[in-house]
């Protein structure tokens, strides 16, 4: 049998927006091939051993409500699941874990060697074929050509890497890895426009020279939560994280190092992320700070190194090793490895579709680091996205964007494709203006139709959802028909949670408007036969108490969805508009937006401008549609 | 949002001739008209045919007060200017009802127009042929342009500096409220609920400033809408007469003569001022007369000062008392004490801030009332030379709609409600900011979490 060397769909890369993309792809009946520089970094965590937080939490539901893999390999993986904000609303709360990172990239591998139609392979890619504007397959550094009308290009930091640590600095895609020189010529080549961006890790540390007896304790919750609507065990040990403090000492050594910082010496000329400073950066912008947090975070089960969280850095190895011993529980510390910034090229994601496909190459994606973001749960979204647009792609149906209205991930590629990026885009809350609707606990009422649509849902999470829907939608019908009577009994129980008592009768539902109220005390008012699963009941809690401004962030999206509907075809002539200025003419040639909603986040482009886009759109339509046939 | 929804707006000069037009348009114009709407005969515009006119009022649907009366003109789609059902309503009543009408109109669920926006729904309803596209976004682009320019006129003024302060101030609430939603971990400072609520309430205060220099501006435009008001026979129209300097009312020794609302413009110190004379005010079994009472109580309601006549050469009445009672403490009010050609004998004014005293027979006292009159309205510090710019209408809105919000987030924050439920309030506000100065991104939000709290986990 002769070596198959032509795919439906090729993936360059198996980092987290590569691994999903290539299950996708292979998943919808695609033939696959995953292309990695080496089969032992295969869903490598490069940085934090851990998954998930606020914003990021719900990505990873949303991949998993969609067929993704993230979400199921953090459960069986993790080491440490905590649910932040829970004081909060529903809304902004997230659910992280640790993991054991070898863990994770093993139980990954071997999802993906056991994946039908998907063949997994080490080579380095050098070189895209390219053809009319066509992507017709990859070439690798030993000459080896793969066909394929559809490839996907997730090289993370690995693009022209470049490693600072102290003023000396050499080529690398990550700490003892290559670097991918060749591809980013190659794009450079095919004219597509490249930006630097950088980013840094801290040390690793030996977890035998930390003394935590000097550090707070961190443990995880208990219950622990999951990430997967499907998965219900969480196999492994768990272990807490340790919290300890940097001091005006620690600060010192940085001031007085600073001639030796890359960052501060300008030899690094990539943009660095705002939310994730280096510690120089820290102390020099907050110099009235005394103390700065580092959590030590467990690599995994089988591993004595630990994370040094908040403290990364690009200072020389010797400085590194001083200014981490000032802390308090590490005064012994051995550094295992060092920390390290690395710069790496991007390309500026306004070159990009909402499908992720490359505006000049039909058929070439682009996910995760190359389009200017950071994380592995942002890159894991897109490589889903881009898997699921490639395969829809060969087979012929339409692309599947999603709205900023049911999914972070369509804030994540709206943001991106619309106003590009300056730094390593990191997903927040704030970035949703729906952030009310974009739940972790409603991932899947939101998500799950369009997974089963594509085919990435089974069967049996499909039943499962079903079933959750049904259940909320007869529960919440339920409690609005359910009327209580006054009674010494209830009033009692009104009493004990401060709550006023009855006067006359209420439904339940109004009596789980109350704040003070739980669906356990109305549940307890009037029990049911069987009760209803935990999920359902937590989204009737959370519809009920909080319908008001779910309505309002609803209608909300009606007043917008007009624009969202409104498309823009692509070969519009933006200077036969007449009135716009030469700005948003400009930008909007650039960033050629799909639709009216799109075209109005694009900075700039003002409610004028858009009416002026209207007027234009009405009158193309009408020759468009009028005009006679005249080479009849 | 730009096509769906209904709009209004005032479709004649503001200011220009005694009747204007109020225009609504979109899918619910009839039905937000139609809850304006009140007439004779029972009539629901719902219910009547196209293309017909209709006499009523206008009333408050939550007071059920009456604001004008009007006539309604019902024009349901396609054969509308816009192709959509399109309301007009006549007003009558002067610049104050309209003012009032367009108010209601925006909270019964229509939009003010932006510049140009019937023609717009016009074109892109088909009513324009084709060959007018390019005019239509001139005009778009004109009236926006023209809108900018008075913007711009009055930012340079001083209304970009306030405006920014106040966005830079919400920003700033805004970053520390979302930093504590998207940075729980972080070993950083974010505002208490104390602290929040007070920096609500100086946003609130700063707002309010501006507010009330549109009101000036509104003064300047439309003019200060003086009422006088008394019980009958105390000379309020031979007040008017005077201070207009023509017999313009009927006085006559009959008490009650005045029975209806009158209205008259001049001019103070180059301060437009519109002299409104009312029907004495007290208790009667007159039909006609009482409801001379009830306008004289309403046209106090929108005055912007009160001038309040009483005759000094007899004392204290009741029927003094009950319109001392009526006018209350809640307007620039001036005590006007007549007749101070004839022997005193009216003694002590209760807790009335100001009188003058005057004599509409031979003038005495008239040029001392003019000043108070302009000086009742010009008193806030805003109007002193160095801060004499004003805001317009749109703006008035949108910064009464940014407190509104600014409102709602002080009470979430009073009923301890989660930080991200207090960030939609914010945002509304800085929303409705935006649309005075520009909008503001998340970025911008986020530049500043960044800039006031160090993050870096």
């Amino acid at each position: 049998m002769n070596e198959k060397m032509r795919y439906d769909v090729v993936v360059i890369g198996a980092g987290h927006a590569g691994c999903e993309a290539a299950l996708a792809a292979s998943r919808m009946g695609c033939s696959t091939l995953l292309l990695t520089m080496n089969l032992d970094t295969i869903a490598q965590m490069s940085c934090n051993p851990a998954i998930g937080g606020l914003a990021k939490g719900q990505l990873v539901r949303e991949i998993d409500a969609l067929g993704g893999e993230m979400a199921k390999c953090i459960d069986r993986t993790g080491i440490q699941f905590r649910t932040l904000n829970s004081s909060k609303g529903p809304a902004v709360r997230g659910t992280r874990a640790q993991a054991d990172k070898q863990r994770y990239r093993i139980a990954m591998k071997d999802t993906l060697e056991k994946q039908t139609h998907l063949d997994v392979k080490q080579g380095l890619v050098e070189r895209l074929l390219v053809e009319d504007g066509k992507i017709q397959g990859v070439e690798t550094n030993i000459g080896v050509q793969y066909k394929s009308g559809a490839v996907i290009v997730t090289t993370g930091t690995f693009l022209k890497g470049l490693i600072h640590i102290g003023l000396a600095h050499y080529p690398s895609g990550r700490a003892g890895e290559f670097p991918s020189v060749g591809l980013s010529d190659c794009l450079r080549d095919l004219g597509f426009e490249l930006g630097r961006l950088k980013t840094g890790t801290p040390a690793r540390l030996n977890g035998r020279t930390i003394d935590i007896s000097r550090m707070k304790i961190q443990e995880g919750d208990d219950p622990a939560p999951f990430f997967s609507f499907t998965e219900n065990t969480h196999p492994l040990i768990q272990l807490p994280c340790y919290l300890t403090y940097t001091n005006p000492l620690t600060h010192d050594i940085i001031r007085n190092s600073l001639d030796k910082s890359p960052l501060y010496a300008g030899v690094i000329k990539g943009i660095g992320p705002r939310y994730c400073p280096s510690i120089e950066d820290k102390v020099m912008r907050f110099s009235e700070r005394e103390r700065h947090q580092v959590f030590l975070e467990p690599e995994g089960l089988d591993t004595e190194e630990y994370y040094a969280n908040g403290v990364s850095t690009s200072l020389p190895y010797e400085v590194q090793v001083q200014l981490y011993r000032s802390i308090p529980g590490l005064e012994e510390v051995e550094i295992m490895r060092p920390a390290y910034a690395i710069e790496y090229d991007f390309a500026p994601p306004t070159q990009i579709r909402h499908s992720l496909e490359t505006k000049k190459i039909a058929g070439l994606y682009f996910a995760g680091q190359i389009n200017g973001t950071s994380g592995y749960e942002e890159a894991a979204a897109q490589g889903l996205m881009a898997g699921i647009n490639a395969a829809l792609k060969t087979q012929n149906r339409d692309p599947l964007v999603l709205q900023r209205s049911e999914s972070y991930i369509g804030v994540l590629i709206d943001d991106l494709v619309t106003r590009g990026t300056n730094e390593p885009y990191r997903m927040f809350t704030s970035r949703a203006e729906y952030r009310l609707l974009l739940r972790e606990d409603n991932a899947d009422l939101r998500l799950r139709e369009q997974g089963r649509k594509i085919g990435l849902v089974d069967d049996a999470a499909y039943a499962l959802y079903h079933e959750k829907k049904r259940e909320i939608e007869r529960e919440l019908d339920r409690i609005k028909r359910t009327r209580v009577k006054s009674s010494e009994q209830v009033n009692n129980m009104l009493r004990n949670r401060g709550s006023m008592e009855l006067e006359d009768d209420a439904s339940l539902e109004q009596l789980l408007k109350r704040p003070e109220l739980t669906y356990r005390d109305i549940a307890a008012i009037s029990p049911l036969e069987k009760p209803v699963l935990p999920e359902a009941a937590e989204q009737v809690e959370i519809q009920v108490k909080y319908e008001g401004y779910i309505q309002r962030q609803l209608r909300q999206v009606e007043r917008f969805a007009g624009l969202e509907q409104r498309s823009i075809p692509d070969d519009l002539d933006y200077d036969a508009v007449v009135g716009l200025g030469t700005e948003v003419r400009q930008k909007l040639k650039q960033v050629r937006p799909i639709s009216l909603g799109q075209a109005s986040r694009i900075s700039g482009v003002t409610p004028a401008a858009i009416s002026l886009l209207m007027v234009a759109l009405e009158k193309r339509r009408r020759t468009g549609g009028s005009q006679p046939k005249t080479n009849a | 949002m730009f096509d769906q929804d209904t709009i209004c707006a005032v479709s004649t000069a503001a200011g220009v001739g005694s009747i204007a037009i109020i225009r609504v348009s979109g899918k619910d114009a009839i039905g937000i008209a139609g809850r304006l709407f009140d007439s004779k005969g029972n009539v629901k515009l719902a219910h009547v045919s196209s293309h017909t006119i209709h006499f009523g009022w206008i009333c408050d649907p939550e007071s059920g007060e009456r604001i004008d009366e009007v006539l309604v003109s019902v024009m349901r789609r396609p054969r509308t200017y816009t192709r959509e059902d399109v309301i007009e309503i006549n007003c009558h009543g002067g610049i104050v009802p309209l003012k009032r009408t367009l108010k209601i109109l925006q909270r019964e669920g229509a939009r003010l127009a932006a510049p140009g926006e019937f023609t717009k729904r016009a074109f892109l309803n088909g009513r324009i042929d084709m060959t007018q596209a390019e005019a239509v976004m001139d005009v778009i682009s004109a009236r926006t342009e023209k809108s900018h320019k008075a913007a711009k006129e009055q930012l340079e003024g001083g209304l970009s500096k306030a405006t920014a302060e106040i966005r830079e101030q919400v920003i700033g609430l805004l970053a520390g409220v979302e930093a504590t939603v998207d940075f729980p971990e972080e070993d950083i400072e974010t505002p208490s609920g104390v602290r929040i609520e007070k920096e609500i309430g100086e946003i609130q205060k700063r707002m309010s400033q501006l507010i009330s220099r549109a009101a000036y501006g509104r003064l300047l435009r439309e003019g200060i809408a003086v009422a006088i008001v008394g019980r009958p026979n105390v000379g309020k129209s031979s007040l008017m007469n005077a201070l207009l300097m023509r017999e313009r009312a009927i006085v006559t020794d009959i008490p009650g003569t005045t029975r209806d609302v009158i209205e008259e413009g001049l001019n103070i110190d180059g301060m437009p001022v519109r002299i409104i004379d009312t029907a004495g005010i007290r208790d009667t079994h007159d039909m006609v007369e009482r409801e001379g009472v009830k306008r004289s109580l309403l046209a106090l309601e929108s005055a912007d000062v009160v001038l309040t006549v009483f005759d000094g050469s007899e004392p204290l009445h009741d029927a003094d008392r009950f319109v001392i009672e009526a006018v209350g403490c809640r307007k620039a009010v001036i005590a006007v004490i007549n007749k101070d050609d004839c022997k005193r004998k009216l003694e002590s004014l209760p807790a009335l801030q100001k009188h003058v005293i005057v004599s509409c027979k031979d003038g005495r006292g008239l040029e001392i009332l003019k000043r108070e009159i302009v000086a009742a309205v010009t008193q806030e510090a805003f109007v002193r030379s160095d801060h004499a710019w004003v805001i317009n209408e749109r703006h008035r809105e949108a910064l009464e709609q940014a407190a509104e919000s600014m409102e709602r987030a002080r009470r979430s924050v009073q009923d301890r409600l989660s930080p991200e439920l207090i960030a939609v309030d914010l945002r509304d506000a800085l929303d409705q900011v935006g649309t005075i100065i520009g909008t503001t991104y998340t970025e911008d939000i986020l530049e500043r979490i960044f800039r006031d709290f160090c993050i870096g986990k």
